[in-house]
């Protein structure tokens, strides 16, 4: 049961990474990279709402959804219950941590539409993990997200103050960086766990 | 209409020029044929929602919009993937997750929010057939490069010869994130140069 776990662990956060190998979470890497300190908040921010989504979306299947035949709801359930637990989160930081509030700005409850998030909710049932298994995965999907993008902020403030051909500008300099951060996880992908 | 619907299509491409919906712009382009899927299931998702939303725009209280047009466009996204199940099994398996996750496709929910709350039906169905097609275009345009670089096949079909050593990186994910770049650059460098000569 340890090994699975940490396998699990492992796998989703260099193996499998979920932006830069799977594709998920593109739009707040790309939106919410340009300084580490609020890329930290924002990681930190997806990573709670991941592993809370994780253990709600597999209770809710479990317990309502599949004793009931109604599987095929699954999207539309999941999806309200994720932008309910966005809800929280964000009333929680503007109450306690106003200044990370504020510099998180409309990425905040863009989580809710962070295809992460849901993502993570229907792999956990793609893959038949259980309720532990499913907690893990979406705690360590979303660090492996927020190292991604921690790397990326720390690269991308280098970038401002470098030379670059003016139609690379912005979005597209952004994008061949984090290709080249990509190849680096590339590296993981023959490791034997 | 037509504005409308050339809006979409080119003006305001909401891949090239809005730069949304960028998951599944990268995730699935890695052959042309997935590509035209997720473009079409993405675009009758687009128009139905735009039309449902623009129909029922008058009854939706201010403050629970946003959740509102996300339970609408979840229950047409559940519509799409059950069909495609039915009657297109070997795509739906290749698109994978990515058929619910359309759900969370900033392009729809941003259209609802901005054009089919606000316009009559007529105008959101061409509304989300042009950003859609648009859509569509962004996905077949990488999709196509990728493809070609990375398998030497077009739709499957073999362009080169038996000697073409296809560069495999460009259907790996860095090669997605770095030809999308590259793509972006062209489109941008186009831009500024049509500004100079204009």
């Amino acid at each position: 049961m340890l090994r699975d776990i940490l396998v699990i662990a492992i796998s989703a956060i260099f193996i499998e990474n979920f932006v830069l190998v799977k594709f998920l979470g593109i739009c707040p890497f790309l939106g919410v990279s340009k300084k580490i300190q609020t890329a930290m908040g924002m990681g930190m921010a997806v990573t709670f709402v991941m592993a809370m989504a994780s253990a709600l979306t597999w209770c809710i299947n479990h317990f309502i959804l599949q004793p009931c035949g109604l599987d095929y709801l699954q999207t539309i359930a999941f999806i309200l219950v994720i932008a309910a637990l966005v809800q929280l989160v964000e009333m929680f930081l503007q109450k306690m941590l106003p200044g990370l509030y504020n510099a998180l700005g409309i990425y905040l409850p863009l989580i809710t539409t962070n295809c992460a998030v849901l993502g993570v909710a229907l792999l956990n049932i793609q893959n038949e993990f259980n309720l532990i298994k499913s907690i893990v995965y979406g705690a360590s999907a979303a660090l492996g997200f927020t190292l991604a993008i921690v790397l990326f902020a720390g690269v991308r403030e280098h970038l401002e103050f470098s030379e670059i051909p003016e139609a690379l500008k912005g979005f597209p300099i952004a994008l061949i960086t984090a290709g080249l951060i990509s190849i680096a996880f590339l590296g993981f992908s023959g490791l034997q766990i | 209409m037509r504005k409308a619907f050339i809006n979409g299509l080119i003006t305001e491409n909401p891949t090239f020029v809005q730069l949304l919906g960028m998951c599944p712009l990268l995730a699935v382009t890695t052959s042309v044929a997935n590509a035209i899927g997720m473009g079409l299931s993405a675009t009758v998702v687009l128009m139905c929602s735009n039309v449902a939303i623009s129909l029922i725009r008058r009854f939706i209280p201010d403050k629970i919009r946003i959740a509102s047009f996300v339970v609408v466009i979840a229950g047409f996204v559940t519509l799409v993937d059950l069909m495609l199940k039915a009657y297109l099994p070997a795509l739906s398996q290749s698109l994978g997750i990515f058929i619910p996750l359309i759900v969370v496709n900033c392009i729809i929910l941003a259209r609802a929010e901005a054009f089919a709350s606000k316009n009559n039906v007529l105008n959101s169905a061409f509304d989300g057939l042009g950003m859609g097609l648009g859509f569509t275009l962004g996905l077949l345009t990488l999709a196509s490069v990728r493809e070609i670089i990375g398998n030497g096949t077009f739709l499957g079909f073999p362009l080169f010869g038996q000697s073409y050593r296809p560069a495999i990186m460009a259907i790996l994910p860095p090669g997605g994130f770095i030809l999308l770049g590259l793509i972006l650059g062209t489109v941008n460098a186009v831009k500024a140069r049509r500004k100079k000569n204009a």
